[in-house]
């Protein structure tokens, strides 16, 4: 079928990150420095993404801070028009590095916080931070970059949401992004640590609408409900290969930065083909547009073109076929795993932390 | 946004022309609008300064025609988007 126009890249410039959060949305087989395509070739990557259609850019990784040409490529971005966003933990956004970004036309910046609590948020980041973070935000307000401070929600931390909406209006932020943690790689080998109960998330929703009221005008505030404890599926970036694509560390292009985990798919590169082939024309990308793919109850459900029977990764992951109804969804035969996860919560919370795998000795 | 309201752009959206769809549109934080004519002659008038009515009027007298209730309906959705503030 014909494709629509992408509207947003993401570009995951690295793996490589100073954290270790257990919830990380990189794959669990991280692609290390030497693997990672080099400054010409994101140029290029951007230069083709633009004549795609894409307006929104997303600097991300791993932590983009530790890829040193990431003002020439935030240069080149806005030099395309494309409106550019970094999304970082802080760590290593220094003073000269943030000034080199302005002059360079980046206008928007997403900071991570883990916790308004500073213990705890050193503890699922893995790694002393809390400082570094508060004098990046600073420097993010103090050069007039719009703001986005973005929090993974989780067990450990949803009982704070209400606090750590407030100390995101002391900071100054623009918008806050409350996501529920997705449950991909890292984040489903800590499920049970991670999951939260249900009377959490109801306390939390209500945390957060009565927050949306309250700083309407001042703060933009996004908030939505952990999929685990909805009735339908999420409909993923607006369905496969529809709007929305990841250029990997290593080049390879995905429709959703989860989807290395569909071994069944294999993934065409920018080394080898342009983005408008792999757009268009790659397996990958064609694999679930429209809805011939769809198996039942999806096939003849009319939710299907409203969520797009879920998400791929997501029905791959736990029930082992892309092509099948997102568990999530109460009508597919699989939401039994769902529920069963919802109800067996870890009674301690381990993380399993995310970090870079040594490469195995010959 | 009533007549006499002071609509400003946010100040981290941009207003700017995609070859691509040829067409004007509307980038800010993780967004983007895409604009028709009309929308970008009326954006081009939000300035800080000019209230809905003297906007109104400037289209008006260029179409020849009353565009209030238009230009009105147009800005209070993008205020609903908090694309536009009442200055």
């Amino acid at each position: 079928m014909t494709a629509d126009r992408p509207t947003t890249l993401l570009a995951e410039l690295t793996h490589r990150c100073p954290l270790h959060c257990p919830y990380c949305s990189n794959p669990l087989d991280m692609i290390r420095a030497q693997g990672e395509i080099t400054t010409d070739d994101w140029k290029r990557v951007f230069t083709q993404a633009r004549g795609l259609g894409v307006l929104q850019l997303g600097l991300s990784g791993g932590e983009p801070m530790i890829r040193k040409d990431l003002e020439e490529l935030a240069g080149h971005a806005r030099s395309l028009g494309l409106y550019t966003t970094l999304v970082t933990s802080g760590l290593g956004l220094t003073r000269t590095r943030a000034e080199r970004l302005r002059d360079a036309g980046l206008e928007h910046i997403q900071v991570s916080i883990q916790d308004v609590d500073p213990e705890i948020a050193e503890r699922i980041a893995g790694v002393s931070s809390v400082k570094q973070k508060r004098a990046a935000v600073a420097l993010v307000k103090e050069l007039g970059f719009a703001l986005s401070i973005n929090v993974v929600l989780h067990r450990a931390n949803l009982d704070r949401i209400g606090p750590i909406i407030d100390l995101a209006a002391e900071l100054g932020a623009d918008r806050i992004e409350l996501a529920n943690t997705q449950y991909y790689g890292w984040a489903l080998e800590n499920r049970a640590s991670l999951m939260p109960t249900r009377e959490q998330v109801a306390q939390a929703q209500a945390t957060a609408e009565e927050a949306i009221r309250r700083y309407k005008g001042r703060m933009q505030i996004l908030f939505v409900l952990p999929d685990y404890f909805e009735q339908y599926p999420k409909p993923c970036y607006g369905g496969w290969g529809k709007l929305y694509l990841v250029v990997a560390p290593d080049g390879k292009v995905l429709p959703c930065h989860g989807a290395t985990q569909i071994t069944t798919l294999s993934f065409d590169n920018v080394r080898d083909r342009s983005l408008e082939w792999i757009w268009h024309q790659s397996p990958a990308f064609q694999a679930f547009r429209g809805d011939e793919w769809m198996r039942e109850p999806c096939r003849s459900c009319p939710r299907k073109t409203v969520d797009f029977g879920g998400c791929r990764c997501q029905a791959f992951a736990l029930t082992g076929a892309a092509e099948n109804t997102d568990p999530v969804c109460t009508l597919s035969p699989n939401r039994d795993m769902i529920d069963a996860a919802v109800a067996a919560p870890a009674e301690m919370l381990e993380y399993r932390y995310r970090t870079i795998a040594e490469p195995q000795r010959a | 946004m009533r007549p006499e309201s002071v609509p400003a752009l946010w100040k981290f959206a941009r207003l700017d022309f995609d070859s691509v769809r040829n067409r004007p549109v509307l980038l800010y934080p993780e967004g983007a609008v895409l604009l028709n004519e009309t929308g970008k002659s009326i954006l081009e008038l939000v300035d800080g300064r000019r209230t809905v009515s003297e906007i109104a009027g400037i289209l008006g007298e260029r179409y020849q025609a009353d565009v209030a209730a238009d230009v009105s309906e147009y800005l209070s959705y993008l205020a609903e988007r908090e694309l536009i503030h009442d200055g």
